[in-house]
Order: C-alpha cells, then structure tokens, then sequence
C-alpha cells in the first residue's frame, strides 16, 4: 500500500508586505491519501490548498511536521531517491497554457522524461509506450504529436500533461485546479479521466474551489480555512450534511443551475455613507483578539434586514465577503504577533500567547463515523 | 428597450486576412434587462462586449447598427465613442482585477477619471461614491489604498463602482465573477443585481463561459458558438428546456452540486469549435452535432421559434413548423429581434 500521509504539517511565509511578518499558510494538517482514492482539498484563496500540493511535491518544505511515502519521510530524500520519488508521485497544474514552452512543439514534455527516466528505452518501445498514456487520456496520438501548444485546446493540452505523469510509474497525482480554466464542454472528459485513472488504482488530490467538481469525483474531501482543516470526511456525508458553518456558506453560494440564490435587496442607504462604518464593524479592538473575524460577521457590516431568516443565505454571502476584508486586517495582527514570537521575542514566549490560538488550528471532533468537524473558530 | 444589436458583425485584422469574430449577431434589451452572454472560449463573446464600448486597432466593425436609448451608437468613431463611454456605454472589463493601476490610490484614481469625463459636479458624484461603497459593504478607507492593497473580491467590486459611477445605459461586465471564489463570487452577483434594481445601470450584458452563475443573475441568456448567436431565450427556459443542440450539450455537461460520478456520468462535447480563420460553410456546429443532417450545410437562420425564444439551428425550426402546423398556429416568422421580457416584469 502506497499511502502519503501528512504529520501536522505547518508552514509559515514570510509576508512581503512592508509590515513584514509571517503568514500562517498551514496550522498543523494532517491525512492521508491511499490508492484508488480521490480527495478533494476545497478551499477560498488563501486557504492554503496550493501550499499543500507544493509541500506533497516537495516543491516547498514545511515549516513543522513531516510528509510521509510508504512511511519514508520525504524531506529524508537524497537526489537520487527524489527522482524516484518523482517517478511516483506527479502534479498537474491549473495554467495548461503555461506549462508548455511556446517556442517548442508539445511533446517535448515527453522527451524530457524521457531523458530523464527512460534513457535505455529504444525508440519502439517508447513509442508504444506514449500510444499507451495518450490512449489512457483519450487523445488521438495523431491530433497532438508534432503539434505546438496553442495548437492544442485546453483541454488537450491538460491531457497531455497527465499523460506525461502516466508515463512514469505514477502512484500518486496531484491535480491542482486542473480543469477551473478550461471550458464547460471539455471540462467534464477531464474529470471523467480522473475517475478511470482511480478506478486503476491512482491515488488523487484533487485541489479545487469549486464544490460541484469536487463533490463529483472525490471520495473524501477535506475543507480548509486559513490553512486548518474546519471539515474532513466522506465526500458524500460531508455534501450531504455539512456541520461547520463555513462549509454550509461555501455550500450555499455555489450557483446552481435550477436553484435560485434568495436575493436580498439590500436596505435603504443611510444618507451619511459614513455613519455605516461604525456599524459595528472596523472596530479595531476586534481584530485585535487575532481571530475576530467570526464577531464582525454577527455584528452584521451589510445593513439588510433579515426577514426571519428566509434569506439567511444572501445576507452571509454578503457578510462573509465583508469578512473577508476584514481578515486582511486580522491577518496583519496575527502577523505582527507572530513577528513578536519568531523574531526572538521572549515575552510571547512564555505561556499560550494569542500566536499560539491563531497558530493552533480548531480541534476537530468526531461527527459520525468518516465525518470530522472542526469547532468553530 | 435601451439597447439593440441590429446584425452586428466585427472583424480582427490578421496577416491572412480578417477574421470575423462576431458575425451577424442581433439582440435587444429591455430596460432593467441582465443579459447573459455564454459561449466557450474563442466564441467571439468577449468581441461583442468590447465592440460596444471600444473598438481596439485590431478589431473593425464590418457591418449592423448598435443603438443606445434609440440613438445610434457610433461603435466605429472612437473619438464620438468617447463621451458616451462611462455615462451611456460602461465596461468592466475581463482581468479586471488587474485593471486598477498599482501606482494611485483609489481616490486619485477616481477623480482622474471625472475630470477626464468632464464630469462637472465631483463633489456630488464622490458623495454618491461613498454611498455605493457603504452599500455593498465597503469603508470609505478603501479610497485611500492602493489597488494592490485590496483583495481581488474588493478590487472586484470597487471597479463595478467606477464603471457604474455615472450610471449608464449599458453595462458588459466581461467574466467579472471567474477569478473569484464561490462566496466573492455570490457578492459580485448580488451585486450586480442590486445595481440594476436601484437603476444604477439600466441594462447589463454579463459575459461568462459560466452558465451557473447566469443561472442566478440573468433574466435571459444568449448562447454564443463560433461568432454566432445559437440560441437566446429568458433564462428558465434556455435552463430547463434548451432547443438548440449546442445548449443541450453544454447544460448536460455541467455537474450539479451533489451529483457524483458513480451515479451519473457526465458528458463533455466531443471536437472543439471550428477556426474562425477558416470556418465552414452552414451551421458552424455541424461538425460536433449528433443531430446535423444535409441541410445543415446551408446557415441556419437566427428565428423566433417561439415567443421571445430565437435559435438558429435547422432541426429545431423543422420541428417546430411541423408542430406549428398541426396546432394552427402562425408558423415561426423570421422577425427582427424583440427583447425577451417585457418591462413590467423586470422588478
């Protein structure tokens, strides 16, 4: 059993912004992926989905905890074990379009594995060998060999690119956004690929924002907020009975296409513009607690009147973006704090600081067998 | 109706010749009207939007007639274009998210942009700024940020507030909801919808390969294929009940929230559209269509098969004129086009 298992995995970034500081992408995220399955990782921006997948490929290291292959912690690698690493475990990225070189024709992406991992292969062999990864894509040798990549469509040249980790001896791929800038119509061949590529065994982090993908071909699914795992279970009980407040928002806002969003009209405008601001929101001292972003959602920035909560919905869509802005200022605290603690700091040091609670993720508690939820943060 | 499209046709410049992107395309809105505009990439959707407001070197109209609250609009004289834009003709445009320049603050750049509209009373309009922020939830603050000080959802919004500041006639918002997550996403929306209800914008063209999100917002949909238009009705039918074979497809392409791959496999549509360098004779989705028969050779024309419901395709206008027929009803006129919802029912 091939499985790859996250140990606590944290990661702190340094913020570029002139405050300077760190960033908490991770809090201390922890599963495992086994073969034949799919998770899905649906997250907002920010959420820390990406660094997940950059960490599995060893592209980033973590800050704390470990990431493990077939109990072999992979930061352990030498160069030589790396490549094998490499030869089971791939990723696939969202930008097809920047994948490729323009100036060559496509399939140089097949070349440079093969001069990597292949250098013994005759070229019989290898040819057949390609014939067998585009057919497991669905791609007709003829349409896209020798072709340049904006001769490809998206959806094509996506393909190619999973093709080219099928041509290794791939356990393990990691597919982030893989089909978010692709068109409806090709989209869908995509995700179907992935669900065969499953049913052969491979295991798949599927990383998206887009719940109905995810739920579509995920088995289990693990939802991230600010880099804490808020949701973690079977795809289906999640979808199916959302417990954290947060998946229930992400949840409600999915437009669908035979449901309409209950539209609020927002209230009547106060005729200073400015009196809203002090709408209980933009209070400072809120921020300041470093997690005090679930109280300015309460406290309600949009002035709608909530009609005995018919249309909860538009109102928390609405909130949740004001929340969203007002992270950025939450954030910042936290980043400050945290300056505090890793710049030497030895006040923070001692005790549980306010670091400590932003830094430690919510705990999560059994819901019902395969169904975690974390505790409102 | 505040805005129609009258065989609209623009071309790209291109070394080999021109390249008709949008090619005879009519429409009418009504006033209060959201129109979703849908289509895969290279259908020309983006063309026809920026037709409207800017013509850019490379592009030249080749024929039809745009007008705006009954006056025609001269899409092809930028320099008439100019006055109209902002007040009359508004765009947020596609990557709007990058349009704000990182080297001013919001407010600086507002005023920049009043003054070069000659906008005379700026008190008044920055008053009425603020108001909009407020509504929409945004602290008068943001105007003393740089763009690059905000996150894509704010930058996202406070953009629709510039393009609509001087409330225009028209709106194209140009894939304003596809970089956003799905709760920025439902705000942006909202949004939109909220503008239009308080006339900020009389009518909105929203251009999207994201059928969902018209789903919420539109009152009715166009369906772009290859330059052309394919099908246009209010929004429940092209949902519910699509004629063209082209919306079929895509509509069944689309996973519903809770539906999952062992029990219902989804289809893609096999091919990819035609160049439009080259494209071919007749109905352009001939070749990808399970339904394409001899006749199909020959351009279909975009007709009224119903009431407020145009599609161009052969089989449908068959089908229907059979149908029609037998109930005594008037066959399907080839008509100008009428803008699918009345006034009345827009609130």
């Amino acid at each position: 059993m091939t499985t790859v298992k996250l140990n606590e995995v944290s990661k702190l970034y340094a913020s570029t912004s002139r405050a300077g500081g760190l960033t908490p992408a991770l809090r201390k995220v922890s599963f495992e992926l086994a073969p034949g399955e799919v998770i899905s990782l649906i997250g907002e921006s920010g959420s820390g989905k990406t660094t997940i997948g950059k960490i599995l490929l060893r592209l980033v290291q973590p800050t704390s905890g470990s990431v493990t292959f077939d109990g072999k912690n992979i930061a352990s690698y030498s160069t030589k074990g790396l490549r094998e690493y490499y030869r089971q475990v791939q990723g696939v990225f969202q930008d097809p379009f920047s994948s490729y070189n323009p100036i060559y024709r496509a399939d140089r992406v097949f070349d440079l594995v093969r001069s990597v991992y292949f250098k013994g292969v005759n070229d019989r062999d290898w040819s057949a060998k390609l014939d067998q990864a585009l057919d497991a894509v669905a791609l007709n040798p003829a349409d896209v060999l020798g072709k340049y990549p904006h001769q490809l469509s998206g959806g094509q040249q996506q393909r190619l690119l999973i093709a080219r980790a099928l041509l290794l001896d791939v356990k393990v791929l990691i597919a982030d956004e893989i089909i978010s800038m692709l068109d409806a119509s090709t989209r869908v061949d995509v995700l179907n690929l992935l669900v065969s590529l499953k049913r052969k065994g491979l295991a798949i982090l599927f990383i998206t924002h887009d719940l109905s993908l995810g739920n579509y071909v995920s088995d289990r699914t693990v939802i991230l907020r600010h880099g804490a795992i808020v949701e973690i279970g079977d795809t289906a009980k999640i979808f199916g009975n959302p417990q954290h407040d947060y998946t229930k928002m992400l949840l409600s806002a999915v437009p669908e296409l035979h449901k309409k969003w209950q539209h609020t009209p927002l209230g009547p405008v106060a005729a200073s513009a400015n009196g809203q601001g002090a709408n209980g929101r933009g209070a400072n001292g809120q921020g300041a607690n470093g997690h005090g972003s679930q109280g300015n959602v309460a406290s309600g920035a949009v002035v709608a009147t909530v009609e005995a909560g018919a249309d909860a919905d538009a109102v928390t869509a609405l909130a949740h973006a004001s929340m969203l802005d007002e992270l950025t200022h939450a954030e910042q605290v936290v980043k400050r704090d945290l300056r505090a603690v890793f710049g030497g700091n030895r006040a923070v040091a001692s005790g549980r600081s306010q670091v400590a609670v932003a830094l430690e993720p919510p705990a999560l508690h059994e819901f019902e067998p395969g169904h975690l939820v974390a505790e409102p943060e | 109706m505040s805005v129609s499209v009258e065989n609209l046709s623009v071309a790209y410049r291109s070394h080999r010749g021109d390249v008709t992107a949008v090619d005879n395309v009519s429409f009418a809105l009504a006033d209060g009207e959201i129109m979703g505009l849908a289509g895969e990439s290279g259908s020309g959707k983006s063309t026809l939007g920026n037709a409207l407001i800017y013509m850019d070197p490379r592009m030249k109209a080749t024929g039809g007639k745009v007008a705006i609250d009954g006056a025609p609009l001269p899409i092809s004289d930028s320099k008439a274009m100019r006055p109209l834009r902002m007040s009359r003709v508004s765009l947020v445009p596609q990557y709007s998210m990058s349009a704000l320049p990182p080297t001013r603050k919001i407010r600086k750049l507002i005023t920049d942009l009043l003054r070069s509209h000659h906008v005379q009373d700026r008190a008044e309009v920055l008053t009425e700024l603020r108001r909009r922020l407020g509504l929409i939830g945004l602290k008068d603050d943001v105007l003393d940020k740089y763009s690059f000080e905000l996150s894509g959802g704010m930058r996202q919004r406070v953009t629709i507030i510039l393009s609509t500041l001087l409330n225009p006639s028209l709106l194209v918002a140009d894939e304003v909801t596809s970089a956003l997550d799905v709760s920025t996403q439902r705000a942006v929306g909202e949004m939109l919808l909220e503008f239009r209800d308080r006339g900020y914008v009389k009518s909105v063209i929203a251009i999207t390969h994201d059928l969902s999100i018209l789903a919420q917002i539109a009152d009715s949909i166009a369906i772009m294929y290859a330059g052309r238009l394919a099908e246009r009705a209010a929004t429940d039918v092209i949902v519910n009940d699509p004629l063209h074979p082209y919306t079929q497809a895509l509509i069944a392409s689309l996973p519903a929230v809770g539906v999952r791959h062992d029990e219902v496999t989804l289809t893609g549509i096999p091919g990819r559209p035609p160049s439009l360098a080259n494209p071919p004779s007749g109905c352009r989705f001939r070749t990808r269509c399970p339904f394409a028969f001899d006749k199909c050779t020959d351009t279909p024309p975009f007709a009224e098969i119903k009431p407020g419901h145009h599609v161009a395709c052969w089989k449908v206008s068959q089908e229907h004129a059979v149908t029609a027929t037998a109930g005594q009803e008037q066959p399907a006129p080839v008509l100008p086009v009428e803008p699918v919802l009345p006034v009345e029912e827009q609130v």
